[in-house]
């Protein structure tokens, strides 16, 4: 059965630079383009943060005192715009998805290598113009959702250039999502079926559906308000004819399925390592297949509960309250198999799972909100409220940047062959979710009693809770220092990893760390039982492991 | 064994469901409560109140039990227990969310139809629409649906022109122009709402009500204020710098005071 995968000898891969600078070259290894989508990320996170941190510093008084009223909202707007696109999904699908999934899937490489390099590469270029687009006369003021006539009476300059760099981001979603879909049906180790393949590659084969099915409409509707700016036409503008709803509908078409986009894989992410830290099988491996599908169908006929106020039409309130409120279903499905794997295991207390049980149980209390604003008659009272900026940050801070956290404390052994320190990983851990619910738990209370969402200024009031909430932002910029002081020695002076710290059994962990160009020194292993602890005679199959 | 642990689980689902009841009955967070369809709204929230705590309460005790009770003891070595699935625990926790869900899709159904919002389009209003060809957008009313069209003659007409970065509300009966909505206790409003310019929102978080002022898309809000005060309304969709200054208040008078002030600034005699 053994069928040897010979590796690919194109003469451009021989002229790649090595060392350090291969991060800084058009690479089409996977795992160096994974790493350069985690670091580029990264830094922007750095950056976006740092915008929330203006943010919070501004609301910390209820007058507008600390910045103009434009500048605030440019603020918020690449906030907004820097945390979605250039953070949270490329971490969550480029990073993790390049690094991972030719490892699951037995390849060398992704199905297309210069696509995925093209695509990387069109995020840092993407990124720097939506930033230097504040000092060129101003960035973007209609915060990221751009929703006209706004966009098309704000300065032009700053919303043509977020428009150009939505589109090159979307794009550069696209490439990925089909290079994905490409490789884990089309380059799977021979003798490896689907339904063996690990969790991430599931949750990566449904998102990158949602990608293809959804991002070109964004890119449409984009180009069509690019039109609305520029050339005059009237598409969305009512005072040319044009309907401002229409944009809402096709913008939400993309953005609700964005949200899985985001969460979907972290959700795979999450199902690698919990079995590995607690030593237990993946509880009910069918059920998560068939609910990450059930997510990614019903994610695409959900986007109309974000225009409950906007006159839509009462049938189609009910069908979008009925359709939101069914993703908790398989939602759920999800975290009790989590909790059941967690059920009876021997828990390693690390950061890595730390940071998963985190993800956990903020993600619920998001969901729990997430159920109560699918209900029209609730969502009236609180949408565009900080209700609802609280309910989204436990979905995508709470959520997925709790889990890029938990996994770069698990595979950070597999990248640089050293070990984190896991004290300080705990210390990170504590601070950052009691910073992080001290933020954003407070929020709730301010949008159920008046504060409406993207303010500069607010009701007096509400200052003692703004205050309060500022505070655990601060602690959520403190607890960035103990992480980057943990990576950065652990790489100079960190205690060696070896190949497989954890004894995990999915295919990464078979193979050296760093590992080698090809995935492997000889062939691919074929591992039928990612998830085989606890037995006593475990199916993987070992012949082909050194 | 397997006894001990039923009666364990059964006692701490009742004490749990004890719990998120009486939390959700005392600990309250919302705002005083203004107008017919505010106290219907906050029956839902106490509902959904009570299942999300339940549920988050439950979630937390779980995954913090486990890491205590399942934790690695130093020098443990070894996997924990080969547990892959279980069909009939799946099967459960499928139907009772399902369920759950379905119920409060339901519920919210019936507490939305019995604010008034399930109303059909273009109904009321239509008579006294100038331009035919303005699309009406039914907003939320304040009764049942059989009630608000005969009340129909009786409910007070107001415009509201929303601009940045202002409400402005006009008053038919005795063409009065105001930067602060005064209404009457008690009386249906019809609020007729256009924007100028961009999309606004009115929200007066007492009335629990919310709706977008749409340039191109007249829309009609109906409410009913049922205490007298001075509440605030509040602009809810980015519009501009001055958003989080687009504020006003709307004074919600008895009768005749109302009758006083619209008396007072009139411009023709009624």
């Amino acid at each position: 059965m053994t069928i040897s995968l010979k590796p690919n000898n194109s003469p451009s891969k021989k002229l790649q630079p090595t060392g350090w600078l291969k991060y800084l070259s058009f690479s089409l290894d996977h795992k160096v383009i994974g790493l350069q989508y985690l670091v580029c990320g990264f830094l922007f996170y750095l950056i976006g943060g740092s915008l929330a941190g203006a943010i919070r510093v501004e609301l910390f008084s209820p007058l507008s005192d600390f910045m103009p009223r434009e500048v605030y909202n440019q603020v918020l707007t690449l906030h907004g715009t820097i945390m979605i696109f250039l953070w949270i999904v490329p971490v969550v699908n480029g990073a993790f998805g390049n690094y991972l999934i030719p490892f699951y899937v037995g390849a060398r490489d992704m199905a297309f290598p210069r696509l995925n390099a093209v695509a990387f590469w069109l995020i840092p270029p993407s990124g720097l113009m939506l930033i230097t687009s504040y000092f060129i006369n101003g960035a973007a003021q209609s915060g990221w959702t751009a929703y006209p006539p706004l966009s098309i009476t704000t300065p032009a300059a700053g919303q043509i250039i977020w428009i150009l760099s939505v589109l090159l981001l979307g794009g550069s979603s696209i490439f990925g999502g089909i290079n994905f879909i490409a490789t884990i049906l089309k380059l799977r180790r021979p003798g490896l079926k689907l339904m063996q393949l690990p969790m991430y590659c599931w949750a990566m084969l449904g998102t990158s559906i949602l990608v293809v099915l959804s991002t070109p409409v964004l890119a449409g509707t984009l180009i069509l308000l690019s039109f609305d700016i520029v050339a005059h036409t009237g598409f969305f503008n009512p005072s040319l004819g044009g309907n401002v709803i229409v944009y809402q509908h096709l913008f939400w078409f993309y953005s609700h399925p964005a949200v899985y986009i985001m969460v979907l894989p972290a959700f795979g992410l999450v199902s690698e390592i919990l079995p590995i830290h607690s030593r237990k099988p993946l509880f009910g491996y069918t059920t998560m297949v068939f609910s990450i599908m059930g997510i990614v169908v019903l994610g695409l006929v959900v986007w109309a509960h974000h225009m409950f106020t906007s006159g839509t039409p009462p049938w189609m309130r009910l069908f979008f309250t009925i359709a939101t409120a069914f993703i908790a279903v398989p939602t759920g499905i999800k975290f009790f198999n989590w909790v059941a794997t967690l059920w009876g295991g021997k828990i390693s207390l690390n950061g890595a799972m730390l940071f998963s049980c985190g993800f956990i149980i903020n993600f619920v209390l998001g969901g729990i909100t997430g159920v109560a604003l699918a209900q029209v008659p609730f969502d009236v009272h609180v949408h565009d409220t900080y209700f609802v900026v609280a309910h989204f940050h436990y979905i995508v801070y709470g959520g997925s940047v709790f889990v890029i956290f938990s996994s770069i404390y698990h595979w950070f052994p597999k990248f640089t062959g050293k070990m984190l320190n896991e004290n300080l990983g705990r210390f990170h851990f504590i601070i950052t979710f009691i910073g992080f619910n001290l933020c954003f738990a407070p929020q709730h209370w301010l949008g159920l009693n008046g504060m409406p969402r993207r303010v500069a200024e607010y009701d007096p009031q509400f200052q003692l809770i703004n205050q309060i909430s500022s505070l655990g932002a601060l602690l959520m910029a403190i607890s960035t220092l103990p992480f980057l002081w943990n990576i950065l020695q652990s790489i100079l002076f960190g205690d060696e990893a070896g190949d497989n710290p954890w004894n995990a059994l999915t295919p990464e962990w078979l193979t050296s760390s760093p590992p080698p160009v090809e995935n492997w020194e000889g062939d691919a292993p074929l591992v039928l039982e990612p998830y085989g602890y606890g037995k006593k005679d475990s199916n993987v199959t070992q012949e082909e492991i050194k | 064994m397997p006894k001990l642990s039923a009666i364990l689980t059964l006692t701490s689902s009742l004490i749990l469901g004890v719990a998120g009841v009486w939390v959700a009955y005392n600990v309250d967070m919302l705002p005083v409560s203004a107008s017919m369809n505010a106290p219907v709204y906050d029956e839902l929230y106490r509902v959904l109140f009570i299942i999300g705590i339940i549920l988050f309460i439950g979630m937390t005790a779980l995954v913090i039990y486990s890491l205590f009770q399942f934790r690695r003891r130093p020098g443990e070595t070894g996997d924990g227990i080969d547990l892959e699935g279980n069909i009939s625990l799946e099967i459960f926790w499928t139907a009772v969310p399902a369920i759950v869900v379905l119920f409060v899709g339901l519920y919210s159904y019936d507490i939305y139809d019995r604010m008034g919002g399930m109303q059909p389009l273009m109904h009321d209003h239509s008579g006294q629409m100038d331009n035919q060809a303005e699309r009406v957008w039914g907003g939320i009313g304040s009764g049942p649906i059989e009630s608000s069209s005969t009340n129909n003659s009786s409910s007070l007409p107001i415009e509201l022109t929303a601009m940045q970065f202002a409400f402005i509300f006009h008053y038919p009966k005795g063409d009065i122009i105001s930067g602060e909505l005064h209404v009457p206790v008690g009386r249906e409003v019809s609020l007729k709402m256009e924007s100028k310019d961009v999309i606004h929102a009115f929200w007066v978080p007492q009335f629990r009500l919310k709706q977008d002022v749409i340039p191109g898309q007249p829309t009609i809000l109906n409410f009913t204020p049922t205490k007298a005060g001075n509440f605030p309304i509040v602009c809810a969709e980015l519009c501009g710098p001055y958003h989080g200054g687009m504020r006003s208040n709307v004074i919600v008078d008895e009768q005749e005071d109302f009758d006083t002030w619209l008396k007072a600034n009139s411009k023709e005699s009624i």
